[in-house]
């Protein structure tokens, strides 16, 4: 029998990371948001610690018991890693991006990197440093260089929109090792701070997301050793192979898509439950019984708008729980995000307009939901490359035929 | 029971007979004891009835409702409105009901059946019905109202009439189509041409107290049951258009390029797949959580919600991808934005 709800592990979890959400994040919110300094929210490293020791602990639960025997639908990683992050982020999709342990790098690092270097570059706070100012949705079409000098990469050029750039203690850096090759000549490289050569120049004034900080870091003959290149150093002899080898870059996309989606469903969610709270005191309650005839134009607002918002949660889930079954989710990775990240925006600027001046005070924390959301329908792929591909996928098309 | 036994006669009975049946405002000839064949009305019935005895499984209701929607939306109404009856009455029937009910619909030959829920007007609420059941000394009662979209009408042998009894609440009442008092008369569409709709007055009908369906009826569920039959027609015929397009907008040629190869085009295509698989997913979801017996009412609520406009949504793509041509009947997008105009009316009409 088919069965959508989660299941018993990943609610537990849920529930768990509500607490932390509502009793660790959440008080934080408005001040951060207030402050929008470079300065770390110095409460977040006790907070990422609980966090950590709680996922450690759910996940040496995990072992042995719950292994799925193989060919048995599996509900694992991604799916718990949806879950959580939406979870979180009803408390602050903010404070969320600058907790230590959610680090955008880490886990390119940790999947790569040996025992000496985890140990030489020290507990993981790694930012993601992929998009320039000429190159944002187009990631291949990156211009930073890292050339080999004996047993050292340099380093050359320049970065911006680098989430945690300035908080972070590692960068991971996206540059080519031969600018004539395209896709397949891209490598990731970790730079630990305090690099000479690496310099962070700027950190961005944001219309939400302001406890994040959004750092432009420029590469200045950045020097580091050679084992610092992260995964495989040789670049694809044939165009065949190249083109393979960046379309394992682009796999991972389709991991990390229904997470940011995931962001959006936290947000939407927070606004409506703050919103049907407020509403709440004014006698306004959902009842889903309720003749469509028998409606005021608020009350089918927000029916429209819980509507909107399990649409986008089931399809999160469903692009998550594909990846965790070694399903190709490529298209449904990138209708989440569509999804969600639309969803998101109509939601919370619903809400602040349903809620009045309410809604629009800093009094609450509708405007800011409001504020926040904007970015998820932007980054880890804008809503129209994720229409994009869609349209590929649906309708066969290449990337040359659609452009 | 496969689905692909289902899709394949969606495609292969349904389908290509969609528009002469449209045109005609008549469904197929021999088209509905074609659907004998493919032994719906038995899985629900207990063996010991002379079904199959596979039990009440909302999801496999909504994956037929699917299925044969994406053939034909009228045509799926038809052959699928006795299964309702079916349905409803092994939920909340008495015995001797759920054995008249066997006897007549699991049978080689296609009964026509059907729910009649739906009143005419707007508003429609199932739960404060204008049609009235009062109960006389003598334990019978006596119907009296209009109802609205009462499929197969007089040609109905059982009818099952939903009335408001008072205190009791909405009830279910199992009639023949014959039964003295009720007239009919046939309805006419901006849709569902070929569904032969009926408006049926009720006129002092009487009906004994053993053809009312239990006390314990639960209005709020059959109302959810009704919600998800709807958005699963709504999901089966926007696949329809979806397929349709798809091939249309590769291969009709403007600018010296296919229209898909154009964002303004594609991106139509790519909402369209991106909200039909959304609401798809909903409409499982729901009928998953009826299966297992959980409360289901949140989530049918707003799949249906959701049908309904993204329904009309992509019904009205549909036809703007085809331009002029789509406007015209050479083409079945318009039929089936017609169609999803009445996801809206359709309360009652099938139970998932």
């Amino acid at each position: 029998m088919i069965n959508l709800e989660l299941p018993k592990r990943i609610e537990d979890t849920r529930a768990l990371l509500r607490q932390f959400a509502e009793g660790g994040l959440r008080p934080l919110s408005r001040k951060y948001d207030l402050l929008e300094q470079k300065e770390m929210p110095e409460e977040l490293y006790e907070l990422s610690k609980l966090l950590g020791g709680g996922a450690r602990r759910a996940q040496s639960g995990d072992a042995g018991t719950d292994a799925p025997a193989e060919g048995v639908n599996r509900n694992a990683n991604n799916m718990s890693m949806v879950v959580s992050s939406a979870e979180i982020c009803w408390g602050d999709v903010g404070l969320f991006l600058a907790l230590p342990s959610i680090g955008l790098g880490n886990a390119a690092v940790s999947a790569v990197a040996t025992e000496e270097q985890k140990e030489e570059w020290g507990e993981l706070f790694a930012s993601m440093a992929i998009t320039e100012p000429g190159a944002g949705s187009d990631s291949a079409g990156i211009k930073t260089t890292a050339v080999l000098d004996g047993d050292e990469w340099v380093i050359n050029g320049e970065k911006i929109f680098v989430t945690d750039g300035y908080r972070s203690k590692q960068v991971v850096v996206w540059a080519s090792l031969d600018l004539k090759l395209g896709k397949a000549a891209i490598k990731s490289f970790l730079v630990p701070k305090g690099t000479p050569g690496m310099t962070v120049t700027r950190v961005e004034h944001k219309l939400g997301i302001r406890s994040s900080d959004t750092a432009q870091i420029v590469f200045d003959n950045c020097r580091v050793p050679k084992a610092n290149l992260l995964g495989n150093p040789e670049i694809a002899k044939t165009a065949d192979a190249r083109k393979k080898a960046f379309g394992g870059v682009m796999q991972t996309f389709d991991n990390t898509r229904p997470m940011v989606a995931a962001q959006a469903l936290g947000v939407a969610r927070a606004a409506l439950d703050l919103t049907l709270e407020l509403l709440a005191g004014k006698g306004i309650t959902l009842d889903f019984e309720k003749g469509y005839h028998q409606m005021s134009a608020v009350e089918s607002d927000l029916y429209d708008l819980e509507a909107e918002y399990e649409t986008a949660r089931l399809l999160v889930l469903k692009a998550a729980w594909m990846a965790d079954n070694k399903q190709p989710n490529s298209k449904n990775a990138s209708m989440s995000k569509a999804k969600a990240g639309r969803m998101g925006n109509q939601v919370a600027l619903k809400c602040v307009e349903i809620c009045g001046q309410l809604g629009y005070s800093k009094a609450q924390l509708l405007e800011k939901f409001a504020r926040d959301s904007k970015i998820i329908d932007i980054y880890e792929g804008t809503q129209q490359i994720q229409q994009l591909i869609i349209a590929r996928q649906v309708l066969g098309k290449s990337s040359s035929e659609l452009k | 029971m496969t689905r692909e036994v289902v899709q394949r006669f969606a495609r292969e009975e349904m389908a290509v007979a969609a528009r002469p049946a449209d045109e005609a405002g008549a469904l197929p000839e021999g088209f509905l004891l074609k659907t004998v064949d493919l032994g719906l009305n038995f899985m629900p019935i207990p063996e010991a009835l002379g079904g199959v005895g596979a039990g009440r499984s909302p999801v496999s209701n909504v994956l037929n409702i699917e299925d044969l929607a994406c053939g034909d939306m009228s045509m799926a109404i038809a052959a699928l409105a006795p299964l309702s009856v079916i349905n409803c009455v092994m939920d909340y029937g008495t015995d001797a009901q759920q054995e008249i009910v066997s006897q007549a619909l699991a049978t080689a030959d296609f009964t026509p059946a059907a729910v009649a829920m739906m009143e005419p007007g707007f508003g429609f609420d199932a739960r404060q019905l204008n049609t009235s059941a009062r109960r006389r000394d003598d334990g019978t009662y006596v119907l009296n109202g209009v109802k609205s979209m009462v499929a197969f009408g007089p040609d109905a042998q059982l009818l099952l009439i939903f009335a408001e009894a008072g205190e009791a609440g909405t009830q279910g009442f199992l009639v023949n189509g014959n039964t003295a008092g009720l007239t009919f008369e046939k309805e006419d569409y901006m849709g569902l041409r070929p569904l032969p709709l009926y408006a049926m007055t009720l006129a002092d009908v009487v009906v004994p107290a053993s053809d009312k369906l239990r006390d314990d009826i639960d209005i709020k569920q059959l109302s959810n049951l009704g919600k998800l039959a709807t958005a699963a027609l709504a999901v089966g015929t926007c696949q329809a258009v979806l397929d349709y397009v798809i091939p249309y907008v590769n291969e009709r040629v403007a600018f010296g390029e296919p229209i898909s190869n154009r964002q303004a085009v594609a991106f139509m295509v790519a909402d369209m797949a991106t909200e039909l698989e959304g609401l798809r997913l909903m409409v499982y979801r729901a009928a998953a959580q009826a299966e297992q017996g959980l409360d289901c009412t949140r989530i049918a609520f707003l799949a249906h919600r959701n049908a309904i406009k993204y329904g009309m949504k992509i019904g009205t793509d549909g036809v703007q991808l085809l331009g002029g041509h789509g406007f015209t009947r050479e083409h079945p997008v318009e039929m089936w934005y017609r169609n999803l105009r009445a996801l809206g009316t359709l309360d009652g009409m099938l139970l998932a």
